[in-house]
């Protein structure tokens, strides 16, 4: 299979920040890519380098065999971009829209085709001030297709949304992922990348720290488990306990979740440092990981980012 | 293929145009401004002080003959500089030219269609303001000086939209874009004889100050055009001159104080809708 895009040893700093921090992966053509990390890990960053939104300070980037930096007119003919926060003219409608920047591409898709496939046929004649958020994102989403690309880039494509439109807009996607294009999309949630892509990479503090298929990094947490329980004060010395553990622990308030390979050496020291201390472990459990906790203890999460983190699921 | 090429980008160009044209008139409070606010002026001014005649040194004209050219050249600036510098301050924060920058399509013919649009309005503006002038107030104008009428509406409008687009530079959001062209705008009025005439009798610095922009060259330049007193072809070379200079300044600005990107706190168009429903 052919490569669509190649990336290596790519950086870029903001001021003293290390955004995107010595990026390497490769995408191939037909692919779906998740790009998955929280918010400020450099997904955005590194997909406006790849579109050519953005120069990069170091590293090598060829996209469709393409500099983006220098593509020009001729690369974004091939490609298709849906922003985070890009605007488009609201005072016509998703029609006239869709006619006017389709006329810019060599090839593009017929616009009755595309207005069904993004399921906009009941508002396609209204202006698109007067459609709903979830509408609009769909709106950009066609806005991005029009040109017919090889490559397309989804640029959290469901951020904001309810339940209900992100189903939806998952559809959508998914439609196009049968249609053999290459995407690459940024998400922070885990099932939406679980949902969309072939292959996932985990992004966190500008550098790639997971990459793989879904079934890899299933098994590579396969030899994980989980053991969880709660303290019955905050003020226990954590670190006392987490320290010596095979596994990495994470505290939020009285809850403490530890991901290890060797939950028996550890499951022996959490008890042992209970019983010496006289404490109860309350709801203490044992149990296989799952994906999510595996992508918890990727991206860092810990006891500095507790109200960002379950609480609000 | 070239030649193919171009003509591809020119029937671009007027796509857009269009485009930005009929989003001109779904937007009513630009058209306002721009359009009936002129119109209604002259039909005041007029009602106002209809009888009195302006004495020049030149001999008397009705107030009307005074107003016709100078509210249509107010039409043209508010056409061109106020709303370019609103419009595109509002593209750039909602991120329309950032979208732009990632089609096929050379950012320059977007921006083209939204100041050819603007252009277009400007001469809507001046044809309804002399219309009414010639049909209802009887204002004079000769065929001999419709040469000079033309080159100073060409030139006036060209500087004014130049310095639109460079005034998006000053507007780090666009919510300061309205603010801002009304508080150059509306002070140059007032001392460009654009509602009053001071010929003379007014303070020297205040014609120093009116001289120094371009919206008072762009007024007698146009106004000498209409004027009864004035030989065919008026032209006004040195008055003409300032507003081509005026141009080439504003296009340097222009050239490097232009932003594609929203500044960082701009609002985006996803804070601005709020909840997805």
């Amino acid at each position: 299979m052919n490569t669509a895009i190649r990336v290596r040893g790519l950086a870029k700093s903001y001021g003293g920040l290390r955004a995107v921090d010595g990026v390497s992966f490769d995408v191939a053509e037909g692919e779906v890519l998740a790009i998955l990390g929280p918010n400020g890990a450099g997904k955005t960053t590194t997909v406006e380098i790849l579109e050519g939104h953005r120069n990069r300070d170091s590293g090598e980037v060829s996209v469709l065999g393409t500099d983006p930096d220098s593509g020009g007119r001729r690369f974004r003919d091939r490609i298709g971009i849906v922003l985070q926060a890009a605007g488009v003219d609201r005072e016509l409608s998703t029609r006239e829209a869709l006619e006017l920047y389709g006329a810019a591409y060599s090839s593009p898709r017929s616009i009755d085709e595309l207005i069904e496939l993004v399921e906009l046929q009941d508002s396609a004649d209204d202006r698109i001030v007067s459609l709903s958020g979830g509408q609009q994102r769909r709106v950009d989403l066609a806005l991005g297709l029009i040109g017919n690309p090889e490559l397309i880039f989804l640029d959290e494509p469901t951020t904001g949304f309810d339940q209900r439109a992100r189903r939806r807009s998952w559809d959508v996607i998914s439609n196009l992922t049968s249609l053999g294009r290459t995407i690459v999309l940024t998400t922070h949630y885990l099932d939406e990348a679980e949902y969309l892509a072939d292959r996932i990479a985990v992004m966190s503090k500008g550098r790639i720290v997971a990459d793989g298929t879904l079934a890899e990094l299933r098994e590579s947490l396969q030899s994980d488990t989980k053991i969880a329980f709660e303290l019955p004060r905050l003020e226990e010395p954590l670190m006392e306990l987490l320290d010596p553990l095979v596994g990495q622990g994470r505290g939020r308030g009285r809850r403490v979740e530890v991901l290890t390979p060797a939950p028996t050496v550890d499951l022996a020291h959490i008890t042992s440092w209970a019983v010496q201390r006289g404490i109860e472990l309350d709801g203490l459990t044992v149990e296989s990981a799952d994906l999510e906790d595996v992508y918890l203890s990727l991206v860092g999460e810990d006891e500095d980012s507790e109200d960002s983190g379950r609480a609000d699921e | 293929m070239s030649e193919h090429r171009a003509a591809g980008r020119a029937s671009l160009v007027v796509r857009h145009i269009r485009a930005q044209n009929r989003i001109f008139w779904r937007v009513p409070i630009g058209a306002f401004f721009a359009l009936f606010l002129p119109v209604m002026m002259l039909v005041l001014f007029v009602a106002l002080f209809g009888s009195d005649a302006y004495t020049t040194e030149y001999g008397e004209v009705s107030r009307a003959q005074f107003y016709t050219p100078a509210l249509a050249v107010f039409a043209v600036a508010s056409a061109t500089f106020t709303n370019l510098a609103i419009n595109l301050s509002i593209r750039r924060d909602e991120g329309i030219l950032r979208r732009v920058r990632g089609t096929p399509l050379p950012p320059w013919i977007y921006l083209a269609g939204v100041i050819g649009s603007a252009v277009y309005m400007a001469l809507i503006g001046t044809v309804a303001v002399v219309t009414l002038g010639v049909v209802a107030y009887g204002v004079n104008i000769e065929s001999a000086k419709l040469p000079a009428m033309a080159v100073a509406l060409v030139l006036g409008a060209t500087a004014f939209a130049t310095w639109g687009v460079a005034l998006t530079a000053f507007t780090r959001t666009a919510a300061a874009a309205p603010a801002l062209a009304n508080a150059v705008l509306l002070p140059l009025a007032f001392v460009s004889n654009v509602f009053v005439s001071f010929e003379g009798e007014a303070p020297a610095w205040l014609l120093l100050v009116g001289d120094a922009f371009p919206l008072r060259h762009f007024v007698i330049s146009f106004g000498e055009a209409m004027s009864p007193f004035s030989e065919a072809p008026a032209f006004v070379p040195d008055r003409l001159g300032v507003l081509v200079a005026w141009t080439v300044v504003g296009a340097l600005v222009a050239w490097r104080g232009f932003r594609w990107e929203p500044a960082v706190g701009a609002s985006s168009p996803r804070s601005r809708r709020g909840n997805t429903r």
